[in-house]
């Protein structure tokens, strides 16, 4: 099941394959191939077959179809649900049905794609190898003994192993990006308010966006598109056109200034995906880009910005997970001690660890020192970008320092953040970011690289991601972690 | 930048609403207190004049017509409550002494 989004939608349309059977292909693919991954959390076998038959029934009666009918596509578990039950990766909300879908569910749904099931990811999305969710492990296609990247790593493990065709993943910090990194796969985090956060379990709502995880760039776009523009129940939602995003495609790089944030090439970066950025960067200019060495000082500063903002934001918008209205509950004869021990019981210990962090950073007479400093940093970040984008036109970095490491490798906590060095500053400056794969590791490891625009231009990203993956993307090689893939289809 | 004491996690812990296990708030000290050692260069950073920013893409807070529009059918959105009477949520007393 390594069809892309175009190969599905004109099989279906010509009549060579059915929704349906679609469906009942990929379902049979995830009960063999899933139990050696740990992607999903809930499947929805029986919602997606009555939405494939609906396709079918369309189809047969000549009506119009949306771009995605028949794509089956899973969403990571941040993602709120109508009917299926959305955890967060969090027992706190161990089996909770919610009673809505979120307005890119809705925007799928309408565009004809078949809601597959939910993924897996770290608890609430704070973590960046899948390991804090609190419910499974999700292990990497290409090497079982190393982790999928997170937090959205249930999503990329997915996509990469072809158990659906595309996923939506959230990205706070990096959690879009890092994961498709370590799974060969494609993952665009855009605009900050390009697209509705309305129903996505906030973390941090300042940097959150939702963002699509595809095999190819080419699907990245018509996912970007189902689900951009305008919503009027997500205060932060923009009111720009979206453009037909497929039209960057094929506008290859020539003339396009490409900037190198030497920041991003100092120490700590493994040697061989440094070579992959060099060979990329050396594919991207003889295919005609003009490649630009340019500076953002304020980098080293994104981390300690990045989790002081994160967390601030994070106690603040899980203070709503108190037992009351939804998710779980322990019981007390006291209302404070009710909602301390269903807190207490509910977290797991990173998510319990960055509630502390807020809390503290927003602590009266600590507040200025953490987070109005931080906020002040962050602007600083954004000016770096300003400056940088007004001789280039797109970022080229590497996504992450090393390829994917091994389970229980990252042992403290901020061992673990410093992992996400790469991907933070994008998040805090809201612009948009996408990972593409550029070549495998020596141990057979995907290498991503990362592409950071101008706000609101995801198009560029596209264009010059197209590239990458034409020149030094992995081509037809499938992960080689797991058996039972299979090949073509 | 300060390291963290084993009173101040308490407090922090009380502020959040988070029940915390002895094991867990041994293991918070250390792990917070290193996380802000490791932050706290962020306190040498001159940022004298710099206006925070808040938000990623600067919005003016967008206003709409104050019309009624369709909402969540209450049921619908009482179906997750963990315990309730009817259409009531139950809680614990508030006022020490009441009833539920």
């Amino acid at each position: 099941m390594f069809w892309t989004i175009s190969e599905i939608t004109r099989r279906i349309a010509q009549g060579e394959i059915t929704a349906t059977q679609v469906i009942d292909d990929l379902a049979t693919r995830i009960q063999t191939i899933d139990p050696q991954l740990g992607a999903y959390l809930t499947t929805d076998t029986e919602g997606a077959r009555r939405e494939a038959a609906e396709i079918d029934r369309k189809h047969k009666a000549g009506e119009p179809q949306g771009p995605l009918a028949g794509v089956p596509i899973a969403l990571k578990d941040m993602i709120v649900t109508k009917g299926l039950v959305t955890t967060a990766g969090s027992k706190i909300l161990a089996g909770w049905v919610p009673p809505y879908d979120a307005t890119v569910v809705e925007k799928l749904r309408a565009a004809g794609a078949v809601i597959v099931g939910k993924v897996n990811c770290d608890e609430f999305g704070m973590g960046s190898s899948t390991e804090r969710s609190a419910y499974q492990k999700t292990l990497n296609p290409w090497d079982l003994t190393r982790v999928p990247g997170g937090s959205s790593g249930g999503s990329s493990a997915a996509v990469a192993a072809g158990l659906c065709t595309a996923s939506l993943g959230t990205d706070t910090g990096g959690s879009i990006r890092q994961p498709a990194a370590f799974c060969g796969v494609v993952g665009l985090k855009p605009t900050y308010g390009r697209v509705s956060r309305w129903g996505i379990v906030a973390f941090a709502s300042s940097l959150d966006q939702v963002g699509p995880i595809t095999r190819t760039v080419a699907d990245a776009a018509l996912v970007l598109q189902a689900i951009a523009g305008h919503d009027a129940r997500d205060s932060t939602s923009l009111t720009t056109e979206v453009p037909t995003f497929s039209d960057a495609l094929t506008g290859g790089v020539s003339g396009l200034a490409i900037g190198i944030p030497r920041e991003y090439f100092g120490e700590g970066i493994d040697p061989e995906v440094r070579a992959a950025l060099t060979e990329t960067i050396k594919v991207l200019k003889a295919k005609g880009a003009t490649i630009v060495d340019v500076s953002l000082p304020h980098t080293a500063l994104a981390l300690p910005a990045y989790y002081i903002v994160a967390p601030a934001e994070a106690s603040s918008n899980l203070a709503r997970y108190d037992g009351i209205r939804y998710g779980t509950r322990a019981e007390t004869s006291d209302l404070l001690e009710l909602y301390r021990r269903t807190r207490g019981a509910g977290f797991g210990p990173e998510v319990k660890r960055r509630i502390m962090l807020g809390t503290y950073a927003l602590r009266s007479g600590y507040y200025d020192a953490f987070y109005k400093k931080a906020q002040q940093i962050r602007a600083l970040i954004k000016r770096d970008f300003d400056e940088a984008f007004t001789s280039c036109d797109v970022l080229l970095t590497p996504t992450t320092p090393t390829a994917a490491y091994k389970l229980g490798a990252k042992a403290t906590p901020i061992e673990m953040y410093l992992g996400d060095i790469f991907t933070l500053a994008c998040n805090l400056a809201g612009l948009p970011g996408i990972s593409v794969p550029c070549g495998l590791t020596s141990d057979g490891l995907p290498i991503g690289a990362q592409l950071l625009g101008r706000p609101l231009d995801e198009s560029t990203l596209l264009r010059a991601a197209a590239v990458i993956e034409a020149t030094v993307g992995l081509g037809d090689k499938r992960p080689a972690g797991i058996t039972g893939l299979g090949g073509g289809s | 930048m300060p390291t963290l004491t084993r009173k101040e996690v308490e407090e922090i812990a009380d502020l959040a609403r988070l029940h915390l296990e002895e094991s867990e708030l041994v293991s918070m000290e250390a792990e917070l207190g290193a996380i802000l050692e490791h932050f706290g260069s962020i306190a040498a950073v001159d940022t004298e004049g710099v206006a925070p920013m808040t938000h990623a893409v600067p919005i003016d807070l967008p206003l709409r017509a104050d019309v009624a529009m369709p909402s969540m059918d209450a049921a619908d959105a009482l179906k997750a409550v963990p315990r309730r009477d009817g259409d009531l949520i139950v809680v614990p007393s508030i006022i020490p002494g009441s009833a539920e």
